[in-house]
């Protein structure tokens, strides 16, 4: 008994370590994006909110903000109309072929994320959507809506279809039924799905590293061309912003889940 | 019934057009670049019809000279000649200083051109430069996909290798999969032990364990990444620990390394390992551990016979998951890794960016497709029961 007690402790000690390890990045960038000089001392020696001061004061930073935010709403806006009515689809449907569909809608989970950005750009180039902004909300919206998709089905699979004969035979016509009924008891999965496409839009680097043009640089391009340039405690300041945009969309997820 | 799959089709429609126009059409759209071929129709297309004509065996006829040295010479004037130079230069170098040479001399040329182009330049009087031509007449090529495995077309197609010096993109292929396989390794064997802790744990602290793995699973990769450029750095915390614990007496060059690119990918890629194997432990009936316990089974033995073969199917979708999202990676390489470190995604990027090569570009997607498409294939026939179902977030 003695032996595996040790192995218990052996695994339950890597697992610490592992999820130290997991922690660690952005433990070590907080105190990092306050610190007051240049040069980048670990530990800092002093605090200072200049960094934060600086992105909030930046015109390319608040720029790059409103872009993300712009992209990330749109994306959002149109994977959640678009994923819940085709999930709704999926659920109603009595037809063959429905694990294809599913399938093929997941198809660009599996993509790598590289092939999926070269072929939009490829295809948005010779279409003429390149650098535009509805090209970039188009290319979001594949790669964040099979996780509407996902959720939504899910949250359909507990939803009772007699409640619609039920609402039919009480008078209600569909598109009632469908507001008053049926979205209210799904509408935590739909949160859920919402919030990751808008975090999928708001993360994503590459599709827009190709399509975008200047004026849609977003925080993540933003990023990224600004560690390629000069890395400033700045680049932190900004990296922890993202950090608790991510972490207030956890929040709201797990909230959503607690609702289901 | 009928009225309730019409209504279905309708609600799904919008969605798969979607899917359609900005997904499938892209992946045909890139299926298609790889292969075509169109510089020369679209450029000279009256050579583009007498080299179709011609049997490859002696020089073409005057017919086909004339054609060239009137349409390079139009081309140029009219600034469309750069598409062709580059497809014809990346076939076999010096052929843009051919073109653009002979489409500067047009205007003084004179018939019979079988003579005054060979004059101009010798090499319009090989057979070799005519059948690389000829070989531009498309609609499609397999030029592009045989430069994406190192080899090359002679003139008039047959297949050769590429040089040892100019061979670089099955090197390119075998270092992603061995970057992913590494990586996928690790994120599985890392994953286990941290989705039993958080399986076994009371719920409270399962969900602070669970908190621990959620929170840099939805930070931004581009993030994550930096805060490893920062870590990593010379003055980094990294190395500062390092040097502190006696490992190195000073700081090492940590960014531009192999490791950096695999410490910091596996740190991306971790909890799309853990999630899966949690859920998959999760489910697990405890009695089940028990009653092999209560049989007599050593506790090595309930672990290896019972406890993992069932929790199999959450760990080996996590480490199908890993290596798919692995094999695509790009920012993590391009940001921590040196020239030798960079994968496929990298090249990719580059023939767009810099090198403005849709052909290759294109090529190099579809082979990293379809290596995608195997690892699918392969984990399908493997592992059939741990993928139903478990690619979802």
């Amino acid at each position: 008994m003695s032996a595996a007690w040790a192995w218990r402790v052996a695994i339950g000690a890597l697992a610490l370590l592992v999820l130290a390890f997991l922690l660690a990045p952005m433990a070590a960038i907080i105190p990092l994006s306050v610190a007051p000089t240049e040069v980048m001392r670990f530990p800092p020696e002093g605090f200072s909110l200049r960094w934060y001061e600086e992105i909030f004061t930046s015109g390319r930073w608040l720029l790059a903000a409103r872009n993300s935010l712009v992209v990330a709403v749109a994306t959002t806006v149109v994977a959640t109309t678009l994923g819940t009515l085709a999930a709704l689809g999926l659920t109603l449907g009595r037809f063959r072929g429905k694990a294809v569909l599913i399938a093929l809608f997941s198809l660009p989970i599996v993509t790598p994320s590289i092939v999926t950005a070269a072929s939009v750009f490829l295809a948005f180039s010779l279409a003429g959507l390149s650098g535009t902004l509805a090209g970039l909300v188009l290319a979001h919206t594949v790669v964040a809506v099979p996780f509407v998709l996902i959720a939504v089905l899910a949250a359909l699979k507990g939803f009772d279809m007699t409640l619609l004969r039920a609402a039919a035979a009480s008078g209600a016509p569909p598109h009632v039924a469908f507001r008053r009924v049926v979205v209210p008891l799904i509408a935590p999965g739909i949160l859920t799905g919402a919030v990751f496409a808008f975090a999928t839009s708001f993360d994503e680097f590459i599709i827009t590293l190709f399509i975008a043009g200047p004026a849609q640089y977003t925080l993540p391009r933003q990023i990224y061309a600004s560690v390629r340039e000069f890395l400033s405690p700045a680049i932190c300041a900004a990296s922890v912003m993202l950090f608790l945009c991510s972490t207030v969309l956890l929040a709201l997820t797990s909230w959503a889940r607690r609702r289901q | 019934m009928r009225g309730q799959n019409a209504l279905a089709a309708v609600l799904v429609a919008p969605l798969l057009l979607l899917l359609a126009a900005a997904f499938l059409v892209p992946l045909g759209t890139t299926l298609l670049t790889a292969v075509a071929d169109r510089e020369l129709a679209d450029t000279l297309p009256r050579t583009h019809h007498a080299l179709a004509a011609w049997d490859g065996e002696a020089l073409p006829g005057e017919e086909a000279f004339a054609a060239v040295a009137d349409e390079l010479g139009v081309a140029l004037e009219e600034r469309r000649l750069g598409p062709l130079a580059q497809r014809m230069n990346f076939a076999a170098g010096g052929q843009r200083a051919l073109l653009l040479r002979t489409a500067r001399a047009a205007d003084g040329l004179t018939a019979p051109y079988a003579v005054s182009l060979p004059a101009l330049d010798p090499r319009w009087g090989e057979r070799d430069t005519w059948l690389r031509l000829r070989d531009a007449t498309g609609p499609v090529t397999p030029l592009y996909l045989l430069r994406a495995l190192d080899l090359d077309q002679a003139p008039g197609g047959a297949v050769t290798r590429m040089g040892e010096e100019d061979r670089l993109f099955l090197t390119l292929f075998l270092r992603t999969l061995g970057v992913a396989v590494i990586v996928t390794l690790l994120a599985t064997l890392l994953a286990a032990p941290v989705a039993f802790l958080l399986a076994s744990l009371p719920p409270r602290w399962a969900g602070l364990g669970l908190l621990a793995v959620l929170v840099p699973f939805w930070s931004s990769i581009l993030v994550r990444t930096t805060a490893w450029f920062v870590l990593l750095q010379r003055e980094g915390p990294v190395n500062a620990t390092l040097v502190a614990l006696g490992l190195t007496e000073a700081p090492v060059q940590l960014i531009g390394t192999r490791i950096a690119v695999i410490v910091a990918m596996l740190h991306v890629l971790l909890p799309f390992a853990i999630l899966p194997a949690y859920a998959a432990m999760k489910g697990i009936d405890r009695a089940l551990i028990r009653a092999a316990a209560s049989l007599g089974g050593s506790p090595v033995q309930v672990a290896l016979r019972v406890y993992l073969p069932l929790a199999f199917p959450g760990i080996a979708a996590g480490g199908f998951i890993v290596f798919l999202l692995a094999v695509g990676f790009y920012i993590t390489p391009a940001l921590l890794g040196g020239p030798r470190d960079q994968l496929v995604a990298s090249f990719i990027a580059l023939f767009i960016n810099r090198e403005v090569n849709w052909g290759m570009a294109a090529a190099l997607s579809v082979l990293l497709m379809g290596f995608a498409a195997c690892a699918i294939a392969a984990a399908r026939l493997l592992l059939p029961a741990a993928l139903k179902g478990r690619l979802s977030p």
